[in-house]
Order: C-alpha cells, then sequence, then structure tokens
C-alpha cells in the first residue's frame, strides 16, 4: 500500500504527460479550449494537426482534423501500472476503512473530542504550526486537533474522491452506474479533479513526512511500525 | 448451544460447489483470460478485467448524448508508421482508388466459428437496420470527443445473420492499417457495439476509418478500430502476433 502510493502518482504523471490539458465537462481534445495546459511534456501545445474542414452536417461548429504529430505516449505500461497500484490502495484502503468503523478507531482517535473544535482551538494550532511551533508527541500517542482534522480531510475526503473521480473516467463502469459519470459533471471534470486531489495528497504526503522527522523521527518510526513509545 | 454437527447438508453441498470452482476455475480462466506472458502488468489488466465482468452489470448502456452535443473530434492514426511510411497501406494507390469509388470494390469477411462465414459489401452492410447513437469516444491518452455513430450492429452481423458457433468466445478484427485487436463476446454483442459506416450525418472520413470502423462505447477509443477487413471469431483470443496490441505492452482490456 505505501509503494502503491508512490507508483500511481507516477504512472499518473506519465500518463498526463501524454496529454497535459485540462477541461471541465464530458469533452476536451486539442481542439477544444482547456482549462489549463500544463507545460510538462514534448506534447505540450506541439500544434501537429492538420485541420479537414468541418463535418457535414454541423458544418461550422464542430471541426475535424488529424494529427500529424508522433506524441509522446507511454501510457500501455503507466496506464496498467496505474490500475494495478490502484488495487493496492483501494483494497487495503476499504479494509482500512471497516476496521477504523469497527475498532472505534476512527471514533477514538480521529473525531475531535467534545469541545476540542473550536474556531479558537482551530486558529491556535494553525498559528502554533505556522510558527513551527511543534510540540513533540505525548507518550500516548494523542494527534493534535489540526492533525485530526487533516487526516479525516484525507481519510474520508481526499482519497475517497480520487478514487471515485478514478471510476468516473472509466468507460465500462460509469456504463453500469450512469451516477458517476454525472458526479463531477463528466469525464473531463472527473480527470480535472483527479488531478487536483493528487496534488492536494502529495502536498500532504510532503507536510506528514515533514512533520514525523520534526517531532522525532526515531520514536515516530518506531511508534508506526511497533505500535510502543518509550 | 445445540448439537454442532460437523456435516451438515448446506456444508457438504458448499464444500462440493467450491471444490469443483476450484477444479473448474483454472480451466475457465485460462480459455476466458487474455495472456500474461508472465508479465505482472498483463496480471493486474486480467485482474481489473475479470472484477469488471464480475462486478458489474452485463451490458449496461454507454450514455448517449443529444446531436447538439457533437464536438470537434480529432483524428488519430493508431499506427504512428502512418505519419512517416510512404508505403502505408493509407497512402495506398489501392486504398485511395477504392476511396473515390466509393468504396465499391470494399468488402468485409466475416469468418471463424460462424455457421455461415459471409462476405459483405458496403451495400449489404448498409441494408441491415442501421442505428445512431451519439457517445462519446474517450481516448487513453486523456482527450474525449463527442460524435454521431451510424452503423449495424456487430450482433446482428454475427448473431442474426452469420450465426455464432457455441464454442465462441472472442471477436478478432483485421484492419487494412495492420491493425489487430479483440473484444471479447460480451463487448461484441452489446447493443451499441456498431460496425459504423456513418459519422456526424455523412459517410465515414478517411481519417475516421473508411469505410467501416467498430465502435465499443464501453471500452477505451483504441479498441474502437478503424478500416475493419476482417471479422474472425474464434474461441481463444487471438493476440495479433509481433504487431498485436498487447504484445506491445498493452492492455487487451480497456474498460477503465
Amino acid at each position: 500500500m505505501a509503494l502503491s502510493f508512490p507508483a500511481l502518482v507516477v504512472s499518473g504523471y506519465v500518463i498526463l504527460m501524454c496529454h497535459p490539458r485540462l477541461y471541465w465537462g464530458e469533452v476536451g481534445n486539442d481542439l477544444t479550449p482547456a482549462l489549463l495546459e500544463l507545460p510538462i511534456s514534448p506534447n505540450h501545445r506541439h500544434g501537429g494537426w492538420e485541420a479537414t474542414g468541418p463535418f457535414a452536417r454541423n458544418g461550422g461548429g464542430p471541426v475535424g482534423a488529424t494529427r500529424t504529430f508522433v506524441i509522446f505516449n507511454q501510457n500501455s505500461w503507466a496506464r496498467s501500472l496505474h490500475f494495478l497500484a490502484a488495487w493496492f490502495l483501494v483494497v487495503p484502503g476499504a479494509v482500512y476503512l471497516l476496521a477504523g468503523a469497527f475498532t472505534g478507531h476512527f471514533r477514538r482517535h480521529l473525531r475531535p473530542g467534545v469541545g476540542e473544535l473550536t474556531p479558537r482551538r482551530l486558529w491556535r494550532d494553525v498559528v502554533d504550526h505556522l510558527r513551527l511551533r511543534i510540540r513533540p508527541a505525548p507518550g500516548r500517542a494523542r494527534y493534535g486537533l489540526l492533525q485530526k482534522c487533516t487526516y479525516c480531510g484525507v481519510v474520508f475526503a481526499v482519497l475517497p474522491l480520487t478514487v471515485l473521480t478514478g471510476l468516473a473516467m472509466s468507460p465500462a463502469i460509469t456504463a453500469g452506474y450512469p451516477i458517476l459519470g454525472r458526479l463531477f459533471g463528466g469525464f473531463q471534470s472527473a480527470r480535472t479533479v483527479h488531478f487536483f486531489a493528487t496534488v492536494v495528497l502529495v502536498l500532504f504526503l510532503l507536510v506528514h513526512t515533514a512533520m514525523v522527522v520534526r517531532s522525532g523521527f526515531l520514536r515516530q518510526m518506531r511508534a508506526m511500525t511497533f505500535g510502543r513509545t518509550p | 448451544m445445540k448439537g454442532r454437527r460437523l456435516l451438515t447438508r448446506r456444508n457438504l453441498l458448499l464444500t462440493g460447489a467450491a471444490a469443483a470452482g476450484g477444479l473448474l476455475l483454472p480451466g475457465w480462466w485460462r480459455r476466458n483470460m487474455p495472456p500474461t506472458y508472465g508479465h505482472i502488468l498483463r496480471m493486474g489488466d486480467n485482474l481489473t478485467y475479470a472484477a469488471h465482468r464480475l462486478l458489474l452489470p452485463g451490458q449496461s448502456m454507454a450514455r448517449e448524448y443529444n446531436p447538439g452535443d457533437i464536438t470537434a473530434f480529432p483524428a488519430i492514426f493508431l499506427d504512428d508508421r502512418f505519419l512517416t511510411d510512404p508505403s502505408h497501406p493509407m497512402r495506398s494507390e489501392a486504398y485511395r482508388r477504392s476511396h473515390a469509388t466509393g468504396f465499391a470494390d470494399w468488402r468485409l469477411k466475416v469468418e471463424g466459428l460462424v455457421a455461415r462465414p459471409k462476405t459483405y459489401s458496403l451495400a449489404d452492410l448498409k441494408r441491415f437496420p442501421a442505428r445512431t447513437q451519439v457517445t462519446r469516444h474517450t481516448c487513453e491518452e486523456g482527450w474525449s470527443a463527442i460524435g454521431e455513430w451510424t452503423g449495424v450492429q456487430l450482433g446482428r452481423v454475427l448473431e442474426v445473420d452469420a450465426g455464432l458457433l457455441p464454442e465462441a468466445r472472442f471477436v478478432t478484427f483485421h484492419c487494412n492499417d495492420n491493425y489487430v485487436d479483440s473484444i471479447d463476446l460480451l463487448d461484441a454483442l452489446h447493443p451499441q457495439t456498431l460496425l459504423a459506416y456513418g459519422m456526424n450525418g455523412g459517410d465515414l472520413s478517411v481519417p475516421h476509418g473508411a469505410p467501416v470502423r467498430l465502435r465499443v462505447e464501453t471500452q477505451m477509443g483504441y479498441k474502437s478500430m478503424k478500416y475493419i477487413e476482417r471479422v474472425v471469431v474464434t474461441s481463444e483470443l487471438d493476440d495479433g502476433g509481433k504487431d498485436g496490441n498487447i504484445q506491445n505492452g498493452w492492455s487487451w482490456y480497456a474498460g477503465i
């Protein structure tokens, strides 16, 4: 599972390199305007299109064009690796969610306690973090307020969002469950949300790792792996 | 607790079914799954394929749009050699001449595990009841486009006209641009799977696969092959040899 995330990020990046344009709605291609163009591959604005003129019936509107540029495309392995790694995220992830719900882990450790979640305390925690005034975790592993909120956001919102938007891009799955296709406003919207949710996850990983290091790397690693803190 | 018996009828039935399943499964798997060549990525592809076939409702319809939703539609050649090789079949004199005569000399062969192997002209295909659908083409590269397709349901040709034999499991398409790929029977007999000869109200144009291309709306664009010339029904998956898509590292199943 720990390996699946970097595998997903790297393969996802390679897939995005193939068509580094993001759109909103169902449709987006090189002949329609993009929401965002990322200069991350030779395919960025390659301009290798030969117009073949308007189609028979929709004169003036939709056009067709033939691509004359040999694009960068490593999607053969990148797509297969992406979907293989996704299994290693989705299956243990589902087990974690079920276990967390039934063992009371979420209730005890992730849910902010009664009276804990006040704007005042949240603000203080944010300010403390920004000033890098991070207290080493106390002996019994208790998450801080901001930490709880972040974990809840990642576990219950952003990670499920990447999975759902991923499924919403599948022609077979959206045929079976059309609601998925419409939930995010279309195939291209799902793709765009998928990208930004991943950006959030990568940022989370960076901050999370920095915090682990800052709050006592060795002790935290021991706590994560063996579950004991001295 | 009442006396627990080790051997209940239900247990026996379940164990028996599981054992039979365990014995039958490897054979079923070998016959119905695309080859992996021992490659871990192909095994992952097969896991996804099996999960889709197991968990998704069979032959559900892909979303259809209104003609007003039709968008600009890029045409790409699956085979980049088209761009660089002047002797590529799609640049040939024969194809150009065929195109100029409205593909009067074009024929589609349907053979393999069918009761009545047949050869169809374009006019023959157009005599079947036509289906027109406005659907989204989703390319593995990441782009999408909406187009209107007119053609005959592949299932109509295979099941009603040619007659599938009981051992039939896969349908392989041989294309004029040397492309070979296949789909399973579930997708081949899907009501939206067409042998399409029309696009956006006109004849299918050369960049989009004239005279006849496939539309498989439940898979990625690369399974909707262009320039189809021969349809072969098989009991085992034909991987297309070294020109085949799987051997070049692409997933055979592209429903995701």
